[in-house]
């Protein structure tokens, strides 16, 4: 499957049906509470202080859900209306906003304490046409400029996403650069396919001394913390062309498990079970 | 679902609009009052966000005057209960907000405000 940015506009892509299977599904769900939860403590709020932050691309609301929990007071805005209104039988608590990030914001200036976004940046690298204001430098210009004057000094945005190059990254480093914003990238899980994740901290003012990027996070994916892989993904190997082919596991249970179940269906001539079944033979040439 | 407490903080962005661009004029609204949690430390430190002629004309406007035309120096308990109630628990549902100075409209349906421009209108 080829990246769902490259395949229709964002709000085109999460029609009805795409934003219900995307929220309904369990694996997206635990990958955004963890993303959300990452993007929070990167954000690193002042603690005891509630705060009022902005949710860019929030979705169906499953990372509001969880600012609702954290006790954070929020405000979405999304450009697929489908998924908004999944938000609105969600009843989540933020106040939700059909919007175009790449048309910029109209929030006064210091209007929020931080901003979080999950998977949303790699979609406005896509030109829907050919208008000057629509290509991804302009689009993401006006994005950078007018959040930072939405959020006040000095403060953090978090912005999770999935760049499918290096120019990718820079061409987005470079424009929150120039929109006023310091920071950088954040890489977990570096090392790996799977758990490898790109977070980008911008940070507005320095409040006195340069703030530091935050380290991201390394070593063994921290298994347990993450959504699993179903078993049957991971017997999934590449062929000579790099296709991916499943690969059954013909192993002595499973022989009895099929010849279990042929019984029970009445067929005849299963053969009978031996200590030979299912063993290695040697070749025979 | 737009609460006053975002009402407070928008301001149109179309193109070329940047100034008496705020606040946006509610019409025809319909208004549901939901019960929210009531976090006083949270409106203390919001406080000094607000616009606050903005939100108690607005306020008026939507038939509530609970809230003082000058902003009071004292802050008591009353008080906050009234700026909870008007900027947290009052969710205009339906209608239109218009841009003071350029006149666009952005239409709320269902709790969602329409936030998005024309080609021509992006600035």
């Amino acid at each position: 499957m080829s990246r769902p940015e490259l395949q229709a506009p964002p709000e085109i892509y999460y029609g009805d049906t795409e934003a219900k299977k995307y929220t309904q599904n369990t694996r997206n769900q635990q990958i955004q509470a963890d993303m959300t939860y990452r993007a929070l403590e990167l954000l690193s709020l002042p603690e005891d202080e509630p705060a009022f932050l902005l949710d860019i691309g929030c979705g169906s609301g499953l990372s509001g859900e969880i600012l609702d929990e954290e006790g954070y007071m929020w405000a979405g805005v999304d450009i697929a209306p489908s998924m908004l209104e999944v938000a609105l039988e969600r009843e989540v608590e933020g106040d939700l906003f059909l919007q175009d990030i790449g048309q910029g914001f109209g929030f006064r200036p210091g209007s929020f304490d931080g901003a979080i976004s999950i998977s949303v940046l790699q979609w406005l690298l896509n030109a829907e046409t050919s208008h000057p204001t629509s290509s991804p430098p302009h689009r993401l210009n006006r994005f950078f400029t007018t959040l930072h004057s939405a959020l006040k000094n000095p403060s953090r945005a978090v912005f999770q996403f999935y760049p499918s190059s290096d120019d990718q990254i820079q061409l987005i480093t470079s424009i929150a650069q120039k929109a006023g914003f310091g920071g950088g990238i954040v890489v977990d899980y570096p090392n790996s396919n799977k758990a490898r994740k790109v977070f980008l901290c911008l940070f507005v003012g320095g409040g006195g001394g340069q703030q530091q990027v935050p380290k991201g996070l390394d070593g063994e994916e921290g298994e347990d913390s993450k959504a699993r892989f179903e078993n049957r993904r991971q017997k999934t190997t590449k062929d000579k062309n790099g296709k991916r082919k499943n690969v059954k596991v013909i192993d002595r249970d499973w022989i009895l498990k099929k010849k279990e179940l042929y019984r029970k269906r009445g067929k005849e001539s299963v053969p009978r079970d031996s200590k030979f079944t299912g063993r290695k033979r040697r070749p025979v040439f | 679902m737009v609460r006053l407490i975002t009402h407070n903080l928008l301001a149109c962005h179309a193109k070329g609009c940047t100034s008496n661009n705020f606040p946006l004029a509610f019409s025809n609204v319909q208004i549901e009052i939901r019960e929210a949690e009531f976090n006083p430390e949270f409106l203390k430190n919001f406080i000094p966000k607000i616009e606050w002629k903005a939100l108690v004309d607005t306020a008026r406007q939507l038939g509530d005057t609970s809230l003082p035309l000058e902003q009071p120096e004292m802050i008591d308990d009353d008080f906050l209960k009234n700026l909870h109630h008007v900027l947290l628990e009052t969710h205009v549902e339906e209608g239109v907000m218009t841009c003071p100075n350029c006149k666009h409209e952005y239409p709320i349906s269902n709790g969602i405000p329409n936030m998005l421009l024309a080609e021509h209108e992006i600035g």
